[in-house]
C-alpha cells in the first residue's frame, strides 16, 4: 500500500514537471518518474520478505527477491547516464556558451527555467 | 551452430568500439582506420547472421543460457529465423551506411564509428535476447549512442530536435521499464519462454504486457504515437537519419511482433486493436506526407505509413500473414534507407530538400534519379520490384483471412504512396525549377550554402560539380537489392515462410528458451 502511494505520488509529480516549460523541469520530471519505476520494480518482487538474499544470511522463506533489486540497479545506472546527457543538452543549446551572443528565436525554444540555470552558472564562481 | 556463439554479435561490435575508442585516445586522427574497421565489424556480424540463417532455417533454435544458471534464471539468448533475418538486415544496413556517412563526411567525428558499433551491438542484443528485462537493457544500449549521434555536429535546430528525441525516447523507456516491472509483479518472471501464452490466459499479465507494447509502440512510431518521428528524423544528419530509419524503429517493430507472438500466443481476442492501429497508421502516415514540401519529411511520413503495413500481417496472426510481414519488413527497410540516402545526397550537394527550390535534377544527375525512381516505385509497390511481392503477399493473406477493408486500404494507400512519390519525382528531378527570383528570400540562412553562392536563383541551377558516383554506391546497392528481391524473391520468400510459421507457432522457440 505504501509503495503504491509512493509510486502514485512520484508519477504525479513527475508528469506535472514533464508538462512544464523548460528542459530543466522536464529532466527533474524524468528523475522523479525514474524513481517511481524503481519503487515499482522493487515492490514487484514482493514487499513482505526483506531478508538479505544471500546464502547463509537468511532463510529462503524470508529472503527478498534479488532479481528486481538487480533490475533497479541496472535501471538506476541507465537513468543516471541519460539524465546527465539531458542536462548537457540543455546547456549545449545555450548559444552564449560558445559565442556569447543569443541566437534569434532560440529563447522561444527553451524554457525560462533553463535560462535561469544558465545565468546562475555563469554568475557563479567558475 | 552452438548457442554459445550467440554472444558474438553483441560482444564483437562492443569490443571493436572500445578498442577504436582507445586508439582514438592515443592517436586522434585515424578516420581512415575507422573506415576500414567499422564496416569490417558490421560485415562480421553479417557473416555471422548468414550462418545463423543457415542454421535456423532448418528449424533449429540455438540458445545460450549465459552465466551457467538454470534455464529460467539465466540471461538467455535465443535465435529463430525471424531473429536471424533481422540480424542480417540490420548488420547489412550498418555495413552500407558507414561508407555512405564517410562519403558525406559525417564520420569526421572520431566518436562516430565507435558509437555506430555500440548501436549495432544494442540492436543485435535486442533481436537475440529472450528476456524482457534484457530487451529493455539492449534497447537502452542502442538508444544511448543514438542520442549522441543525433545531436553530433550541433546547430540550434538539430539540438532542439535532439531534446525532443531524447525526451520522447526516455519517456518510452520509462514506460517500458514500468511495464517490465508490472509483468514481473504479476507473472513472477521476465523470461519469454516462461511467459509463453501467459498474457492470453491471464488478463493481469495481458494488461502488464500491454504497457510494454505501448512503450514499444512509441519506439516503432505507430499512430497515434508517431508524432515525434517526422519532427526529429528530418532534422538530424542525412546519413544518421538513413541509419536510424533502418535500425531504431525496426527494433520496436521486431519486439512488438515477438512479444505478441510469444507472450500473447497470437491471441485472437486483441487482434482487432492491432488491426485498427495498423490501418490507422497506414492512412494517417500517407496523408501526413501530402502536407509536406521537402524530400525528407515526405519520406519519413511514408515510414510511418509503411510501419502500418508491417503490422497488418501481425494483426492477421496467421502463418501466411506473419511471413508476409517478415518479407515486407526486410524489403521495406532496404528501400526506405535507399530513399533517405537519395534525399541525403540531394540535401548534401544542393543544400536543401525543399521541392519548391529543387528541380530538373534528372538531366544533371541521371544516376541519382534512376536510383531514386527504382526505390520510389518499390515503395509504392510497382511490379516487378520487391515492394509488389511484399504487398501482394500481405493483401492475399488479408483476403484469405476475410479482412476486406485491409485489402482495400493496402491497395488504396499504395496509390497515395505512388502519388506522393510522383510529387517528389516531379519536384526534384523532372520539372524545371520555379523561376521566381526572391521567392526563396525567406529561406533560412546557413541552411542552403549552395543557394547563397547562386544568389536568388533556385538551387538546382547553381552550377558546380555533380554528385560523386562513390556517394551513390550505397543507395545504388540498396535499390539494386530491391530489383533482385522482386525478380528473384524465392530465397527470401522461403525464409520468411519459415519465420512466419515459427512466429505463428512459437513452440520450438519456447521449448528452446525454457530448456524443456
Amino acid at each position: 500500500m505504501t509503495a503504491a502511494l509512493v509510486v502514485g505520488l512520484l508519477v504525479a509529480s513527475g508528469v506535472f514537471l514533464l508538462l512544464r516549460r523548460g528542459l530543466l523541469r522536464v529532466v527533474l520530471g524524468f528523475v522523479l518518474l525514474g524513481h517511481a519505476v524503481n519503487v515499482l520494480l522493487v515492490s514487484a518482487g514482493g514487499m513482505q520478505r526483506r531478508g538479505v538474499p544471500l546464502l547463509g544470511e537468511a532463510e529462503a522463506d524470508v529472503a527478498a527477491d534479488p532479481l528486481p533489486q538487480a533490475f533497479v540497479l541496472t535501471a538506476v545506472v541507465i537513468t543516471f547516464g541519460i539524465t546527465v546527457y539531458m542536462l548537457a543538452l540543455a546547456r549545449a543549446g545555450d548559444p552564449g556558451a560558445t559565442t556569447g551572443e543569443p541566437a534569434p528565436g532560440e529563447d522561444a525554444d527553451r524554457g525560462g527555467e533553463a535560462a535561469d540555470l544558465d545565468q546562475r552558472t555563469e554568475g557563479g564562481p567558475s | 551452430m552452438t548457442g554459445g556463439l550467440l554472444v558474438l554479435p553483441v560482444a564483437g561490435p562492443l569490443l571493436v568500439a572500445g578498442l577504436l575508442a582507445l586508439v582514438h585516445h592515443r592517436w586522434p586522427h585515424t578516420t581512415r582506420l575507422d573506415r576500414v574497421v567499422g564496416p569490417a565489424a558490421a560485415g562480421g556480424v553479417l557473416v555471422f547472421a548468414g550462418f545463423l540463417l543457415a542454421a535456423t532455417s532448418g528449424g533449429a533454435v540455438p540458445v545460450l543460457q549465459l552465466g551457467g544458471w538454470q534455464p529460467g534464471i539465466a540471461i538467455v539468448f535465443a535465435a529463430d529465423t525471424f531473429s536471424a533475418v533481422m540480424l542480417a538486415v540490420t548488420s547489412l544496413l550498418v555495413l552500407v551506411s558507414l561508407p555512405f556517412a564517410a562519403a558525406l563526411g559525417e564520420d569526421e567525428d572520431p566518436a562516430f564509428v565507435p558509437l555506430v558499433l555500440v548501436l549495432l551491438a544494442g540492436v543485435s542484443g535486442a533481436v537475440l535476447t529472450a528476456d524482457l528485462f534484457n530487451l529493455f537493457v539492449f534497447i537502452e544500449v542502442m538508444l544511448v549512442p543514438s542520442y549522441l549521434l543525433f545531436a553530433a555536429g550541433g546547430g540550434a535546430e538539430r539540438l532542439a530536435a535532439a531534446r525532443l528525441y531524447v525526451s520522447i525516447s526516455l519517456m518510452a523507456s520509462t514506460v517500458l521499464l514500468a511495464g517490465v516491472g508490472l509483468v514481473y509483479g504479476v507473472a513472477g518472471t521476465v523470461n519469454l519462454g516462461e511467459l509463453a501464452g501467459a498474457a492470453e490466459s491471464s488478463p493481469a499479465v495481458g494488461f502488464a504486457a500491454a504497457v510494454v507494447l505501448l512503450a514499444l509502440g512509441v519506439k516503432s512510431a505507430v499512430v497515434p504515437l508517431h508524432g515525434w518521428l517526422p519532427q526529429t528524423y528530418s532534422r538530424t544528419g542525412p546519413a544518421v537519419a538513413a541509419l536510424f530509419s533502418g535500425l531504431l524503429t525496426k527494433v520496436g517493430v521486431y519486439a512488438v511482433i515477438r512479444l505478441y507472438s510469444v507472450v500473447y500466443g497470437g491471441a485472437p481476442r486483441y487482434l482487432w486493436v492491432i488491426m485498427a492501429v495498423a490501418l490507422l497508421t497506414m492512412v494517417v502516415g500517407v496523408l501526413g506526407a501530402v502536407g509536406e514540401h521537402a524530400m525528407r519529411p515526405v519520406l519519413i511520413f511514408h515510414m510511418v505509413s509503411q510501419i502500418g503495413y508491417v503490422f497488418v500481417g501481425l494483426a492477421l496472426s496467421t502463418a501466411t500473414g506473419l511471413s508476409a510481414t517478415v518479407f515486407f519488413l526486410v524489403q521495406y527497410v532496404l528501400v526506405k534507407t535507399a530513399l533517405l540516402m537519395c534525399a541525403g545526397v540531394v540535401e548534401h550537394r544542393y543544400g536543401t530538400g525543399d521541392l519548391d527550390r529543387l528541380g530538373g535534377l534528372a538531366r544533371r544527375e541521371p544516376l541519382l534519379a534512376g536510383v531514386f525512381a527504382v526505390a520510389a516505385l518499390t515503395l509504392a509497390g510497382i511490379p516487378p520490384l520487391s515492394g509488389f511481392v511484399a504487398k501482394l503477399g500481405l493483401a492475399s493473406a488479408a483476403a484469405a483471412a476475410g479482412h476486406h477493408l485491409a485489402v482495400a486500404l493496402i491497395v488504396g494507400v499504395s496509390l497515395l504512396t505512388l502519388l506522393s512519390m510522383v510529387k517528389l519525382w516531379n519536384g526534384v528531378f523532372w520539372e524545371p525549377p520555379d523561376e521566381q527570383p526572391g521567392a526563396d528570400g525567406d529561406a533560412e540562412p546557413g541552411e542552403a550554402s549552395a543557394a547563397a553562392d547562386g544568389g536568388a536563383s533556385p538551387v538546382a541551377s547553381a552550377l558546380g560539380s555533380r554528385v560523386r558516383p562513390l556517394v551513390l554506391a550505397p543507395p545504388l546497392f540498396l535499390a539494386a537489392s530491391a530489383v533482385v528481391l522482386g525478380l528473384w524473391a524465392e530465397p527470401l520468400l522461403s525464409l520468411s515462410t519459415v519465420a512466419g510459421a515459427d512466429l505463428a507457432d512459437p513452440a520450438a522457440y519456447v521449448a528452446a528458451v525454457t530448456g524443456r
